[in-house]
């Protein structure tokens, strides 16, 4: 295992950052010292799973589930279903499942408690932030489809878009404010790794772009939205999302930290009718993709290619897709959020031919681009996931990019 | 108010049907221990927190803690205080220990019974 140089000052840890180095703004909850303490303890775990319990389960793959598939069947794992079938018998799988859906639950109860003690003050301090604010457009009307309501994602309780009370924060706080639990402190400050991620990808490959309107499809809090509306400052950006409680954080959020050219609207992206054709230079979605269904993947590309300009870019960023080179321990690994971190669309959504889907969907195979790109942090403070070589299947800031940049 | 939602919300279930890897009686065991675990971190922080404060508002010597050596009297409250803990906390072994000396013992139930009945 090599050490994650991650600049701290003691050279030789290994391991995320202290939670205190998280940038705090206007609804950031208040955290005490107790509650901060749980949360790196909390990464502490996803950490010590990803770096010293994960080796274990690779090596238990090898040396025991391969070989008793081999002995029972007479022929070799032919798929991950049934790579993770097999792992599910067996004890190293079955001990590092359950301690890191646990590790997930005790997140989601830790920020939730954070956050509900003072969803008052939470809710207040949003509303004076955003009042009278033609920015935020929320439509109390719109139906949340089945993929958000019959599930919550990754075990949080309410998903994105459960309110309790009048104008209502607490899903989007406790979303942003302990993230940091789950990918270790890879996100960076702002939780916005991603979006700087892919600011910088366009700046590099796409040196001459310069948009004036940028949507981004299930955008939630902002996180990768903010650093592509400060990346392009001139430009307007537009976060669509299914949830309120995100929504409103969101322009609160953003408005405390000086980004005032976002606004924030209550959408499916389904059915972004409220947009004329044409209406974006920049269509984003990050880490977005795979908590859709087929139809509405579908519905939402064809929304993308009705809604860009000529000389546009629309570009989504997910984790890698489950190509033939990937080997198939990789793939039942990465595929555990699928089944056991309630993300019910990621196993088929990793699977899917997205070049066919783009094509589908009215793009031009010959403009589709594809890249990959990792977490922009700042370097003094948090690890850097390019240097990282511990594997999180499916949690770490490391990225692929597919698009299409528009004629 | 917030603090009786927090306690009613926060460790609410999120929607869709929990996946079991062990045992579900073992998994539970196991989801409560981490918790534990957690709160043991958490308070092993703080006092840690403690010691640095007091050292850097100068009420602590560097190395104080680790150098302590407690004179006889506070050694022995202090291995008593690991004893009382221990036997606390493996309360249900030194019961399951005796039980299995002894005879087959009634259970409340059938002594309900066998009383009614008397």
């Amino acid at each position: 295992m090599t050490a994650v140089r991650n600049n701290h000052p003691a050279a030789d840890y290994d391991g995320p950052p202290d939670y205190r180095v998280i940038g705090r703004h206007g609804v950031f909850p208040q955290t005490s010292h107790d509650e901060v303490e749980r949360i790196n303890f909390l990464a502490q775990m996803n950490r010590h799973l990803a770096a010293r319990v994960v080796p274990g389960v690779r090596a238990a793959y090898e040396t025991r589930v391969e070989p008793r598939f081999e002995a029972k069947h007479g022929r070799t794992i032919a798929n991950r279903h049934e790579a993770r079938k097999a792992m599910l018998e067996d004890a190293a799988f079955q001990t590092w499942s359950a301690l890191r859906r646990l590790t997930m639950e005790q997140r989601q109860q830790a920020g939730r408690w954070t956050v509900i003690r003072q969803r008052e003050e939470l809710n207040e301090k949003a509303r004076v932030l955003t009042k009278g604010d033609d920015r935020l457009a929320l439509d109390p009307a719109l139906e949340i489809p089945r993929y958000v309501s019959a599930i919550d994602h990754h075990c949080m309780p309410g998903s994105y878009h459960t309110e309790y009370a009048p104008g209502d924060v607490t899903n989007g706080a406790n979303y942003d404010h302990a993230g940091f639990v789950t990918t270790s402190g890879l996100l960076g400050t702002y939780s916005d790794g991603g979006g700087r991620a892919v600011a910088a990808w366009v700046g590099r490959n796409l040196p001459d772009f310069s948009p004036q309107t940028i949507l981004e499809i299930g955008g939630t809090v902002g996180h990768s939205s903010l650093p592509i509306a400060q990346a392009f400052p001139d430009a307007h950006m537009t976060v669509v999302d299914l949830g309120a409680p995100v929504l409103r954080y969101g322009l609160a959020r953003a408005k405390s930290l000086g980004v005032d050219n976002v606004r924030w609207v209550q959408a499916s992206g389904e059915d972004l009718s409220m947009f004329p054709d044409a209406s974006f230079d920049w269509i984003q979605t990050t880490m977005f993709l795979h908590e859709l269904s087929s139809t509405a993947m579908r519905r939402i590309f064809a929304e993308t290619r009705r809604l860009i300009r000529p000389g546009g870019v629309v570009l989504h960023v997910e984790q890698p897709q489950y190509t033939p080179d990937m080997p198939i321990f990789e793939q039942a690994m990465r595929d555990w959020d699928a089944f056991y971190n309630a993300e019910p669309f990621w196993s088929r959504m990793h699977e899917m031919d997205l070049d066919q889907a783009m094509v589908d969907a009215g793009f031009d195979r010959a403009t589709l681009v594809h890249g990959g790109v990792f977490g922009v942090v700042d370097r003094d403070l948090f690890p850097d996931a390019q240097e990282d070589e511990t594997e999180d299947f499916g949690r770490k800031a490391a990225w692929h990019v597919i698009g299409a940049v528009m004629p | 108010m917030s603090f009786a939602d927090a306690l009613n919300e926060a460790g609410a279930k999120p929607a869709g049907k929990r996946p079991y890897f062990l045992d579900p009686q073992a998994e539970r065991v196991l989801a409560i221990t981490m918790a534990v675990a957690q709160e043991l971190a958490v308070a092993r922080q703080r006092i840690d927190t403690l010691e640095r404060l007091l050292t850097a508002h100068g009420m602590l010597a560097e190395g104080a803690v680790d150098g302590f050596a407690p004179d006889p009297a506070a050694s022995a409250q202090r291995a008593m205080w690991n004893q009382e803990f221990i036997a606390r906390i493996l309360r249900i072994v030194q019961q399951e220990n005796e039980a299995a000396l002894l005879p087959e013992e009634v259970a409340s139930g059938d002594l309900g019974d066998e009383l009614a009945r008397d």
